[in-house]
């Protein structure tokens, strides 16, 4: 078998196993999740009556939207208008290419390092997506032809490239303290000692703050509440998304909580040790199955976060935004980059 | 495994993002209903009728973001090989980099004092 050919089955399966686990069990469950956790917080049952405790609705609303009619508005622009949603999904299902979701693992007499691309580049192709997602948002505004759509992208736009900044330099101590831009090589150097003679090397321990502010700065990347401004349905409608139907709005929908599961495993490997655990070196076999409960333990954790957090605090201004953005958070990601330079020249990591 | 070829599955993973991307776009087509009215078609406007072309001129705050958000990615990018060697630089890369951090600075502070900022 040729090298090329190998690779590309090996990748084949390995993309078949992350889009099955996270567009077939994370996504339609994460929306049940979400929407029953509203309601335990806002002291009512959520939705109880697709299936047992209401597991199904997800089902039920995805048939929904493929039922519906998918309206195009007379004025708006018909091309961008649908590549619109295509754009900003693409980028979000293909984010998950560079995380590590495990260690490796043997199978067929071949070591699979789980991860299924493990390019050189790393975080850039992340920061990259995230970018070209950014246009998805801007073209449905634009295309839509419609004041509060056209508001909501501009604004979208605006708070997604001003947190992206913060969140880069945030990332880029991390690099620092693993010396690659390659996830794998971060996850490793967090698994390869201790900080202070007790605690994880995991990153979130020596740069508390980039942590922070990569955790906050990802909220506002991913227009979740209390950043949500793109779409504060008290000025702009429905922001952006105004003008779109059936599957259209299904896919912008898709995207927003792709983004929010790939913004978790990204804080889990960047900050918390990815699919390591302190303690635990165990190899073959079990060792690539426990990496892979781990580092999904850690995910689903943010992934927890980001709900509970949405159903908690109230939205911001978006003069506040834009403060917290430039003002606060640009100067503290620069002063965690000199504190982790600092740190790793004393040799304390 | 050549460089080229580590970027093989996200070649892969991209098409197929964009084929189910299209085939969920096409089968809202194929069983989607479809009444088109005027009214179902006109611009969401309150409920009003429309009054005016939408895509009007829009407040110069979003292009000074756009344009101060370039400035400093593009000094951001210059700071990833630098993050990748520190370990073997050690101090005189560190203390290099300070200077650049501190002219990246007083660009920010003259930003910020010129209102650049500020939302109005």
């Amino acid at each position: 078998m040729s090298p090329t050919l190998a690779v590309a089955l090996e990748g084949a399966a390995k993309i078949a196993f992350v889009w099955g686990v996270v567009l077939g069990a994370v996504l339609p469950n994460l929306i049940w999740v979400e929407r029953r956790m509203a309601g335990l917080i806002q002291d009512r049952p959520g939705p109880n009556r697709v299936g047992p405790f209401g597991l199904f609705q997800a089902i039920a609303d995805i048939l929904k939207m493929f039922m519906k009619e998918d309206v195009v508005p007379m004025y708006a622009d018909r091309l961008l208008h649908t590549l619109a949603p295509l754009i900003l999904l693409v980028p979000a299902m293909t984010t998950f290419a560079v995380i590590p979701f495990g260690s490796t693992i043997r199978l067929f007499g071949r070591d699979i390092p789980l991860v299924i691309a493990d390019v050189n580049i790393g975080i850039l192709y992340v920061f990259a997506l995230t970018s070209v997602g950014i246009y998805g948002l801007v073209l449905a505004g634009w295309a839509s032809n419609n004041k509060y759509a056209l508001l909501g992208g501009l604004r979208s736009s605006a708070q997604v490239i001003s947190y992206e900044l913060a969140m880069g330099i945030a990332a880029i101590s991390v690099f620092l303290a693993a010396g690659s831009l390659r996830l794998t090589k971060v996850v490793e150097y967090q698994a390869s000692g201790t900080f202070l003679g007790f605690l994880p090397l995991w990153n979130c321990f020596p740069q508390a703050l980039g942590c922070v502010i990569f955790v906050v700065s990802a909220f506002a990347e991913t227009n979740r509440l209390p950043f949500d401004l793109p779409e504060a349905e008290a000025e702009l409608v429905a922001g952006y998304h105004t003008e779109y139907s059936a599957f259209r709005f299904g896919m912008f929908f898709m995207a927003e909580y792709l983004n929010l599961i790939a913004a978790s495993a990204m804080m889990a490997t960047l900050y918390f040790g990815g699919w390591s655990l302190p303690l635990l070196h165990l190899t073959g076999l079990l060792g690539g199955l426990v990496s892979v409960a781990v580092f999904a333990a850690k995910t689903g954790f943010f992934i927890f976060l980001f709900v509970w957090v949405r159903w908690t605090l109230p939205r911001f201004r978006f003069d506040q935004l834009m403060n917290l953005g430039w003002k606060v958070f640009l100067p503290l990601s620069l002063l965690n980059l000199i504190w982790t330079g600092v740190l790793v020249l004393a040799k304390v990591i | 495994m050549g460089t080229p070829l580590a970027f093989l599955p996200i070649l892969l993973m991209m098409m197929g993002a964009v084929g189910v991307g299209l085939l969920l776009l096409g089968l809202n087509a194929l069983i989607g209903r479809k009444v088109r009215t005027k009214r179902k078609l006109s611009p969401y406007e309150s409920g009003m009728p429309l009054l005016d072309d939408s895509h009007k001129r829009i407040s110069v705050k979003f292009f000074i973001v756009a344009m101060i958000f370039i400035l400093f990615d593009v000094e951001a990018a210059f700071l990833y090989p630098w993050a990748v060697v520190f370990r073997q630089g050690g101090w005189p890369v560190f203390l290099e980099m300070l200077v650049f951090v501190f002219i990246l600075l007083l660009g920010f502070a003259y930003l910020w004092k010129k209102g650049a900022f500020e939302w109005d």
